[in-house]
């Protein structure tokens, strides 16, 4: 909980530098007038998923995938989290990645993201804690891939990267099919968080979402994930398997 | 048949009437638009009239019905449009604003030739109207024709802050007529302006319910086979651009509107067969471009802006946000007419009736389908690689229209069929310069697409009037060339929807443009984005350099298709600081907005 503190903090003090209006330009107009046009800001919630999951090991979960921002058009700061919750098992929720960004456009399509991240239990100390340093490029690919990719380096030292790419196929005007990736490696073996050297796992999956408006639409979907090396072998040692499928049913929403 | 001073005299008289029962109870009218007299009132502009020398608008916030439902609407005078304002072409007018909302507004005379002081744009004619204040507006009508008015505050023109304003011409104008209708064309959401705006800046496409989808790709196919249809879609795809984004703001939560009227309110202006009609049309939308048409008439064009030009006879125009048109129509026959106003994106129509008694109504033409963007809306696009095209099978996009690809980098097509472009307008691009290395004033800029309506239309189906069509109705009076030009470009990125001229939002620009007083220069518009923008200048005109020679019309708003290139000359005669903006509300607000400073 400590880093959710300390990014708590450094949250407040960017968002204060964010707010501070940026005043128009000098023509002539007498003091007090304001001015014509004011700079705004903006802010947004997405869930991108909120859904239950069920394993081919028949485990369930809760899991959660979310960002928000605020700030203007070239900068911005960011919280995005990702997580879950075992159905089950006695033990908290967790943080597999709670990250505050500063963002930068630096291109027509693309965020330079940098700050600090956390993984770890949500209110208890049921699973191991650590922090990061973060650097993401967040931003769409040509042909409109969504794509996050992030590099970690842990208060210990250890690197890992990881990549998201999505991409919505529009069937009609409310119903997408989001194909959806997701891979991790590692530079170092962390066994603490079951994290191996080198590639670490894949991921693919597929959604189904209807937009019964914009802000929410229910999808149902699939997945299937494999862990590679030292990582699926760390896996097998506590009894799971280093490779699976799953249902997935959830909500996409915004606020 | 009346003559068009005669019928205004006794239409004034009946004015004055009303002009005093507003005066007298401007709250009393609050409840509800007053509908009154279709064929009574100032030629039928439903909301009222006031007229005269001194003339009082209260602004307010409050609920009227609008489409069946309740709204919350600024109003003025208590309704919303606000009311027709009437003046008279050299009397002096004297507008009082009085603000009854809980934050600042103005009003801003579109289209009028006034003192800085005057036009009604806070933080640069003046502070803005603070809550419980009034500003006077005072200044000598020294015009005529069809304009409106409306806020320059933040947001408040998406609620209805607008209204049309007629000015009388002191002198015969050139064309006469029975009977006059105004056709105010708003655009009216019953979201909050601040969530629109906030919807488009965080969720880009978040109105278009008309977007591509895997079927259009499969017909695509179908009709064009695999390789063309891929070879299109993936310079889309490429660019991270929808070839559907048509409109940022749709039908999907506006209701268009006709005189405040809901298509399925049936707003009908009275005619009598025989009679010559003059209808005002105004476009006081927000953000929204409309198509105009009245099945069955034939529209005589005797005005752009308020100016008169040499009459073009047209079956539909497309009036750009900010425009006005006025146009002439002679029903015969006693019948009832529709008056189609259908959204450029094809996601709404505004609809009256034009009929001999109340109560009738005539088809409503079907909506037709919304257009693919071609090739011609990236002529501009920055961020495309023209080198890149010269590998394209140009062959195999005969969907497309290469009479409107003057303004491409040519050299670096080589790929090209040349030979495809015939509607290409080779006159607008002879060599001939001034002294000064400028082309003749007058002259279609290379990359400008005068001849075509844009996006949506098909010129075969019917005649729809164009840029190229405005010929002045006699030379403005100004003839000196330009002495320099002034190139800007319109830039934005749809994805973040930022809007800016030379890639700055005005939070971004150190200071004015100057325009050095008494000076003739060019304006040059060259649009690099994917979107039409109206461009609007106050205190200026601005003469449309459509390759009419000296008979160049002039406007206060310029329509720039995308990639097009678009010039204008203007006459730096009014001292002072002006705005100058895309007249696209949420662009403006967006940050497409500059003053202009002529010393």
């Amino acid at each position: 909980m400590r880093f959710i503190a300390k990014e708590l903090a450094g949250a407040s003090v960017l968002a204060m530098i964010l707010t501070v209006p940026a005043q128009a330009d000098d023509y002539d107009a007498p003091p007090g007038w304001g001015a014509p046009m004011t700079e705004h800001y903006f802010g947004t919630f997405l869930v991108d998923r909120l859904e239950y999951d069920w394993t081919d090991e028949n485990e369930e979960a809760v899991v959660w995938d979310f960002q928000g921002w605020y700030g203007g058009d070239i900068q911005r700061v960011y919280i995005k989290g990702e997580g879950a919750n075992v159905q089950g098992d006695d033990e908290d929720a967790e943080f597999e990645s709670l990250d505050l960004l500063y963002s930068h456009l630096i291109a027509d399509f693309w965020e330079l993201q940098g700050g600090v991240g956390y993984q770890g239990g949500i209110a208890s100390n049921d699973h191991p804690e650590r922090g990061f340093a973060v650097l993401s490029l967040f931003g769409q690919l040509p042909y409109r891939f969504e794509v996050d990719a992030s590099l970690r380096v842990s208060d210990e030292g250890d690197v890992s990267a990881d990549l998201e790419a999505e991409y919505d196929l529009r069937l009609t005007q409310r119903i997408y099919l989001q194909p959806r990736t997701e891979i991790t490696a590692a530079a170092q073996e962390v066994p603490e968080f079951g994290v191996g050297e080198g590639l670490n796992s894949a991921r693919l999956g597929l959604r189904l979402r209807y937009e019964i408006s914009r802000k929410f639409a229910p999808y149902i979907g699939g997945y299937w994930q494999k862990q590679y090396g030292d990582t699926a072998d760390m896996s097998r040692e506590l009894g799971n398997e280093p490779e699976g499928t799953g249902v997935v049913a959830g909500v996409r929403m915004w606020f | 048949m009346t003559s068009s001073s005669a019928d205004a005299t006794l239409s004034r008289r009946q004015l004055l009437k009303v002009a005093t029962a507003l005066g007298l109870s401007t709250a009393a009218l609050g409840l509800r638009p007053a509908w009154a007299n279709p064929d009574g009132i100032s030629n039928v502009y439903p909301h009222g009239a006031v007229q005269g020398r001194d003339i009082s608008l209260a602004v307010r916030r409050e609920s009227l019905p609008i489409a069946g439902r309740q709204g919350r609407p600024i109003t003025l005078n208590g309704t919303s449009p606000g009311p027709l304002i009437r003046l008279r072409e050299g009397d002096d007018a004297s507008l009082k604003v009085v603000n009854l909302l809980d934050e600042d507004t103005s009003v801003h005379w579109h289209g009028l030739i006034l003192p800085p002081e005057m036009d009604g744009v806070p933080g640069i004619s003046f502070a803005g109207i603070a809550p419980g204040q009034a500003f006077t507006a005072r200044f000598p009508v020294n015009q005529n024709g069809t304009y409106w008015y409306h806020s320059h505050s933040g947001l408040q023109e998406q609620l209805g802050h607008a209204g049309p304003m007629i000015i009388d011409a002191a002198e015969p104008e050139p064309f006469s007529y029975d009977r006059e209708h105004v056709l105010l064309l708003t655009d009216w959401t019953f979201e909050e302006p601040t969530d629109v705006f906030r919807h488009l800046k965080v969720a880009e496409g978040y109105y278009n319910y008309q977007e591509r989808t895997i079927a259009d790709f499969f017909n695509d196919v179908a009709k064009n086979g695999l390789a063309d249809t891929l070879a299109q879609r993936s310079m889309w795809e490429q660019m991270r651009m929808s070839s559907r984004d048509i409109a940022d703001v749709t039908g999907s939560t506006y209701t268009y509107l006709m005189n405040g009227h809901a298509p399925r309110d049936n707003w009908t202006a009275l005619f009598n067969p025989g009679e010559k009609l003059r209808l005002r049309i105004i476009n006081g939308s927000a953000m929204s471009y409309f198509d105009v048409r009245i099945p069955g008439l034939k529209m005589t064009v005797v005005a752009a802006d308020g100016q008169p030009v040499q009459p073009v006879p047209v079956d539909e125009l497309r009036i750009a946000v900010a425009e006005t048109y006025d146009v002439l129509v002679e029903p015969e026959v006693s019948r009832a007419y529709t008056i189609f106003a259908e959204a450029m994106d094809r996601s709404g129509y505004a609809r009256a009736t034009l009929a001999p008694r109340l109560g009738m109504v005539a088809p409503i033409p079907e909506r037709r389908r919304i257009a693919d963007r071609g090739m011609e809306a990236m002529a501009g696009h920055g961020g495309m690689e023209h080198s890149s095209m010269s590998g394209m099978d140009h062959s195999s996009m005969q969907g497309m229209d290469h009479s409107s690809m003057q303004g491409m980098d040519h050299s670096s097509m080589q790929g090209m069929d040349h030979s495809s472009m015939q509607g290409m307008d080779h006159s607008s691009m002879q060599n001939t310069t001034t002294a000064g290395g400028l082309l003749p004033a007058g002259t279609a800029q290379p990359g400008s697409r005068y001849d075509q309506p844009g996006i949506g239309i098909d010129p075969q189906e019917r005649h729809v009037l164009t840029y190229r069509d405005l010929k002045a109705y006699s030379p403005w009076p100004d003839r000196r060339p330009p002495g320099r030009e002034l190139e800007l470009q319109l830039t934005g990125n749809m994805e973040r929807y930022m809007w800016s001229f030379d890639g700055k939002k005005f939070s971004e620009v150190d200071g004015p443009i100057l325009f050095k007083h008494g000076e003739r220069l060019r304006l040059i518009f060259f649009n690099t984005t994917m979107m039409e923008h109206p461009i609007h200048l106050h205190g200026m005109w601005m003469e449309l350099e459509n390759g009419a020679g000296e008979l160049i019309p002039r406007k206060h708003t310029l329509n720039v298709k995308p990639g097009e290139r678009v010039s204008a000359l203007v006459s730096a005669d009014a001292p002072g600081s002006w705005a100058f903006h895309c007249h696209l509300l949420y662009h403006m607000d967006a940050g497409m907005f500059r003053v202009v400073r002529v010393a």
